[in-house]
């Protein structure tokens, strides 16, 4: 039987390949990874969900040394502009966290990858961003 | 450039800040009433004379604190404001002091700003759940464990160093070296600084080399934890002209206060965004005062990573656009510089109470615009800007211009 996969979070669809979802504004264009009861610009309250483009941008980055308890380091969180203008924030994966090996401006492309497993045997997936 | 009083105007008439260090053997409620009751006696009037008081203790939010500072120094009845607002707790409480006078409810109030951190070591990330059972989606991102390091950074290290990141990638000549000589500038700066809770100065070697906790931002280039508190009397000018000349020439004119919070970018859903809520409380403080970037003397700034600091550069109009990095390469912003910023040491140097902050930062630009700094005073000094940003977001200027004679 094959393991049962659970995104580690609901804007993350795994099928039929993994990629995120925005609740964009139909009016303006706004897009938000949670539910909003109007549109933080332009105060519009219809939304429907889009798929996010896979590949982007790194914006900003910084490789964290220190974190809370239980969190491995150090790791790359980044800020990625995906091509169809999203804004999303991640780890960069498949990558050595050193300054040399991350580059402001690279090319990246969202990844999936399991982070643990629970009691009864599912299998939580993140996201992230690696080098394309 | 010094001010004259005019009735509708808003002026510091005492200011008071403690050393910050860490005090394992006062609570927070000494170190507020200490700076309430000295920056009562160097406006040179009594608790009776004050109409409202306003208090930010961040972590002690839900506590009560300005009525338990009333409780230590006299309980008159006064409306008491206690509020919060991130790292902007304390120039909030000096905001909602001047609200009241100038709504003409209060002729004199009391600000106080104060916090009690001790050791709390690393601020904003939350640990990943140890014990997870089962995954089962919660919250508003439906999230079946901490994502904290899992989808990026939470802790303010972090964060901050995004945010300076950021502006490196959209504009030349600012890196590492360049974020690192921010540290450099207001550890030197701090040795100046009896109150600074360090006054060290470090190469930068030491600087760089120091442990990295969230690159760019080594240890020395983020703010410590620490204790203090901070205190500050307002006055209208209709009844500071009725006050004896010697109280009137140390008084400070607040020629602008503004508050602001992060207007909508898109960018800021998903990190927060210090530049455009800055940038906004900037122009309309500018506007306010009357005063543009190149009359400041001394600029107070939100250093609290070294990240930080370089953007608020280019945010408060101090650089040329895009410029922060040759800013910094070119001494700009060092005490003997064009525009001297953080000569207090700043949060890096000279400590980080959060609630204590903002008014600290109006106590540092009043004392040097009274020329009562000691050996770090800026000589001449009578334009200042005091700023202020905490995260979520929220951004608070204050310009101060000396009395004329």
């Amino acid at each position: 039987m094959a393991t049962a996969r659970v995104p580690l979070v609901n804007y993350l669809c795994l099928e039929p390949e993994p990629h995120l979802v925005a609740n964009e504004c139909t009016s303006c264009g706004a897009r938000f990874f949670d539910r909003r009861n109007a549109c933080a610009r332009c105060g519009s309250t219809e939304f429907e969900p889009v798929p996010v483009a896979g590949s982007g941008e790194l914006r900003a980055f910084t490789i964290v040394h220190r974190a809370a308890p239980g969190i491995p380091v150090p790791f790359v969180s980044a800020i990625v502009k995906t091509d169809d203008g999203t804004w999303v924030r991640s780890n960069v994966v498949n990558c050595d966290p050193t300054p040399e090996a991350v580059e402001l401006g690279m090319r990246v492309q969202l990844t999936t990858h399991p982070i643990g497993t629970d009691d009864d045997g599912t299998e939580a997936v993140a996201f992230g961003y690696e080098p394309a | 450039m010094t001010a004259q009083i005019s009735p509708d105007s808003v002026w510091v008439l005492g200011a008071h800040m403690s050393r910050f260090a860490r005090y394992a053997d006062r609570d927070l409620i000494d170190l507020a009433s200490e700076s309430a009751m000295s920056a009562l006696a160097d406006g040179e009037v009594t608790v009776n004379d004050i109409d409202v008081l306003a208090c930010g203790a961040l972590f002690q939010a839900s506590g009560a604190v300005g009525q338990r500072i009333q409780k230590q120094i006299g309980q008159t009845g006064v409306p008491v404001y206690n509020v919060a607002n991130a790292c902007a707790t304390g120039a909030t409480a000096i905001r909602t002091v001047i609200m009241a006078i100038k709504s003409g409810e209060a002729q004199i109030g009391l600000a106080v700003g104060a916090e009690q951190m001790g050791k709390m070591g690393l601020l904003g990330g939350g640990a990943t759940k140890k014990e997870k059972k089962v995954f089962e989606p919660s919250g508003r991102y439906g999230a079946v464990t901490g994502v904290d390091g899992h989808l990026g950074t939470e802790t303010m290290p972090g964060v901050f160093a995004q945010a300076g990141m950021a502006y490196a990638h959209d504009h030349d000549g600012v890196g590492f070296e360049q974020f690192a000589r921010v540290a450099y500038k207001n550890h030197l700066h701090s040795t100046l600084n009896p109150l600074a809770q360090y006054q060290k100065e470090f190469s930068m070697g030491e600087i760089m080399e120091s442990p990295m906790m969230s690159y760019p931002n080594t240890l020395l280039m983020c703010c410590p934890t620490g204790d203090g508190a901070a205190a500050v009397v307002l006055v209208s000018g209709e009844r500071l002209a009725s006050m004896p000349a010697h109280v009137r020439k140390r008084a400070v004119k607040v020629s602008a206060s503004v508050l602001t919070s992060d207007p909508f970018t898109e960018d800021c859903q998903v990190q927060p965004d210090v530049n455009t809520l800055t940038r906004n409380a900037a122009s309309q403080a500018y506007e306010a005062a009357g005063v543009g970037p190149t009359d400041l003397d001394l600029v107070e700034l939100h250093d609290c990573f070294a990240t930080a600091e370089l953007i608020h550069y280019d945010n408060l109009g101090l650089c040329e656009p895009g410029g922060a990095g040759e800013f910094i390469d070119s001494g700009g912003p060092f005490r003997d510089g064009p525009t001297p910023v953080n000569v207090s040491g700043g949060l890096i140097s000279k400590g980080h109470p959060i609630g204590a902050t903002g008014v600290a930062n109006v106590y540092e630009i009043t004392t040097h615009l009274r020329g009562e700094a000691g050996d770090r005073q800026v000589e001449g000094a009578t334009v200042g800007l005091a700023h202020v940003i905490g995260l979520a977001s929220a951004c608070g200027v204050h310009i101060l211009e000396k009395a004329a004679a």
